[in-house]
């Protein structure tokens, strides 16, 4: 009966508590969706490359090895000669490698050499493989493959000719031999897509005539005759390692760092990438800080509204005094009302949330290529839902204490 | 001999603070089944004499004695449930939760009183017949106590004051807001409950016409002395 009276008295002041309970669900709804995409970008960047068991390069950091080989962020600071690269390969803990081959560029984008392995072996958010929106992979010496973003960005279309660029950001053009766009590969929100893929020996093809970062002389020698070359590259900027059995990943990397010929690092990706989120991480920090300071204000609201309803319930609470109610009772009635609020407030944020999330998930995929996991509810979401309600009633204390005395001090007789 | 419904014994009382209103009431009985008319203007100490008999307040000396008991020996959580069982509260106006069904308003004295839900039997029953009893249609019952007229809803104050039969009703001018031809239904219908439930009434009023519809009518300067306390 209780209940139901602190719900009719709610519900007759529908107007000023839809209000409340609307901000304290907005706000609900925006903390625990920050707390999604929290979750979801630290999955999306964690899931940027999987399947890949060591990536190999020159000896630096891991995390600048894994920016430049996985994220071509920065550049490195050393090759990997391609002796190296076959004693690797000729490992018997070795179950797969692909080298890659970083520096030039096609406007904004970086240019990749590979090979075609790399897009059966590069995999992202679980088990997912590269797949092709339009065409094939590098069947010809001047093939490009590009991702999904750079088909975008600069309309290429496949058949399209694309000239490389040397080096980064350069002048510099390898416009004597133009490439075509041989396939687009489809989004995945991972740096693929930012990514002009050509063959290793592409690579090499391109810097024929190059010596010391110049053009040599200048006669460039005709296509013809590069394509009779051979095109075994000398160096590559790193390598992705697949191994037979995960037990000998740890052996296989010591290897590889211990290499005595050259200077190597091998890392785990999924360590690098911990490595790597820890220095992103301050900004989610941020973002939980700020999303929950939105929750403070909207219980803050309540408090103020709890407040400003006191003088025109003086009446009722009389009647409540009147009727047997002690002192305490009152406090207790404001206290479940301001649960209730918050209850409401909650449990509707909570279906804001995932109403917002069925809908925005397809769009959020294909625009930033991140996604947002639609699944059970977490404990620590009802956690938050239950420290939201414990709040408003701690909250909702400071006004009742206020009734409470106003209640003793008014007794059944108000003076209106 | 069974004890008097109230009686007050040398009661003296001040509001706490500056520009306070004390008042002191030597002393004052009513008897079982006794319907008394207490005569006062405004400002004559008519509300704090109220709250003291209600137990809101407690006088500094002297006893308020309900059938008995000594109010202000209870301590605060048991006089409010005293309050709830032995004394049915009738206000001027605005008696009722605008926004609970008027079943829910008569039924929530039982809510702190136990003895007075016992005595209902069936609660809602009760309810029901002590409606008819004072003329309100049974389909009011579930209707939001703010829908009803002012007479309606005076008379739902009285069912809820008369609903388990407390010893004691208090009224404070429960007839004002009512227009001069329905006061005087209204008082027959009390009357005849309080009869029906064998409970006392004191009823608070400045219309002395009503004095002849009461066993008793007192002033209230008659056994009141008020002061105010300069500031």
């Amino acid at each position: 009966m209780i209940l139901r009276l602190a719900t009719g008295s709610l519900l007759a002041r529908s107007l000023t508590v839809g209000m409340t309970i609307l901000s304290i669900a907005l706000s609900v709804a925006l903390f625990l969706g920050i707390e999604k995409v929290r979750t979801g970008a630290r999955a999306s960047f964690a899931d940027t490359i999987s399947g890949t068991d060591l990536i190999v390069g020159a000896r630096s950091g891991s995390v600048q090895l894994l920016l430049y080989s996985v994220f071509r962020i920065g550049n490195a600071t050393n090759n990997v000669t391609w002796q190296s690269y076959q004693d690797i390969a000729a490992r018997s803990e070795v179950d797969w490698i692909v080298p890659i081959s970083l520096g030039d560029s096609h406007r904004q984008f970086r240019v990749m050499g590979t090979l075609n392995a790399f897009f059966e072996r590069y995999k992202y958010r679980g088990d997912r493989a590269l797949t092709f929106a339009q065409g094939h992979g590098l069947n010809d010496l001047y093939d490009a493959v590009i991702g999904a973003d750079v088909a975008q960005a600069l309309g290429y279309a496949v058949g399209d000719p694309i000239v490389v660029s040397h080096g980064l950001a350069s002048f510099t053009q390898h416009d004597d031999q133009p490439f075509r766009v041989a396939g687009i590969v489809t989004k995945t929100g991972t740096p693929v897509d930012r990514t002009v893929i050509i063959s290793l020996e592409a690579i090499e093809a391109i810097h024929v005539d190059w010596q010391g970062g110049a053009l040599a002389g200048g006669q460039t020698t005709p296509v013809d005759a590069i394509r009779q070359m051979d095109l075994t590259p000398t160096a590559i900027t790193a390598a992705m390692v697949g191994v037979s059995s995960r037990l000998d990943i740890f052996g296989l990397q010591r290897w590889i760092n211990e290499y005595p010929q050259e200077p190597l690092l091998a890392v785990l990706p999924g360590v690098a990438l911990q490595e790597l989120w820890q220095i992103v991480g301050v900004a989610e920090t941020a973002l939980v800080a700020v999303s929950g300071m939105v929750v403070v204000t909207a219980l803050l609201g309540m408090m103020a509204m709890i407040f400003s309803s006191l003088n025109e319930r003086r009446r009722e609470m009389a009647i409540w005094r009147a009727m047997g109610a002690s002192p305490a009772t009152i406090l207790g009635l404001m206290v479940l009302e301001a649960a209730l609020m918050a209850a409401i407030g909650a449990a509707l944020g909570f279906a804001l949330l995932y109403a917002g999330l069925w809908i925005a998930q397809p769009m959020v995929d294909a625009a930033f290529g991140l996604w947002l996991p639609i699944d059970e509810p977490s404990g620590r979401e009802f956690a938050v839902l239950a420290a939201v309600v414990l709040a408003a009633a701690v909250a909702s204390l400071v006004p009742a204490l206020r009734a409470y005395r106003l209640s003793l001090a008014d007794g059944m007789i108000v003076r209106i | 001999m069974t004890d008097a419904p109230l009686s007050l014994v040398d009661v003296h009382f001040a509001w706490p603070g500056k520009g306070g209103f004390a008042l002191s009431c030597p002393a004052f009985v009513l008897a079982p089944g006794e319907r008394v008319l207490l005569l006062g203007s405004s400002g004559s100490g008519k509300s704090t004499l109220l709250s003291l008999i209600c137990g809101i307040a407690t006088p500094q000396r002297g006893q308020v004695l309900i059938a008995g008991t000594d109010m202000g020996a209870l301590r605060a959580g048991a006089r409010d449930r005293f309050r709830a069982a032995r004394i049915g509260v009738i206000f001027q106006q605005f008696n009722l939760l605008p926004y609970a069904s008027v079943a829910d308003n008569i039924l929530l004295p039982l809510r702190f009183a136990p003895e007075r839900r016992a005595r209902a039997a069936d609660a809602i029953a009760e309810a029901r017949r002590l409606c008819m009893a004072i003329g309100l249609p049974d389909n009011l019952l579930y209707m939001p106590a703010g829908r009803l007229s002012v007479g309606q809803q005076q008379r739902v104050a009285v069912v809820r004051a008369l609903i388990g039969a407390p010893p004691l009703i208090v009224a404070d001018e429960p007839t004002s807001a009512l227009d001069a031809a329905t006061q005087d239904a209204f008082l027959q219908l009390l009357f005849d409950q309080v009869a029906d439930a064998g409970s006392s009434l004191l009823m608070v009023s400045h219309d002395e016409r009503l004095g002849a519809h009461f066993d008793r009518v007192v002033r209230l300067d008659e056994i009141v002395t008020t002061k105010r306390v300069p500031a």
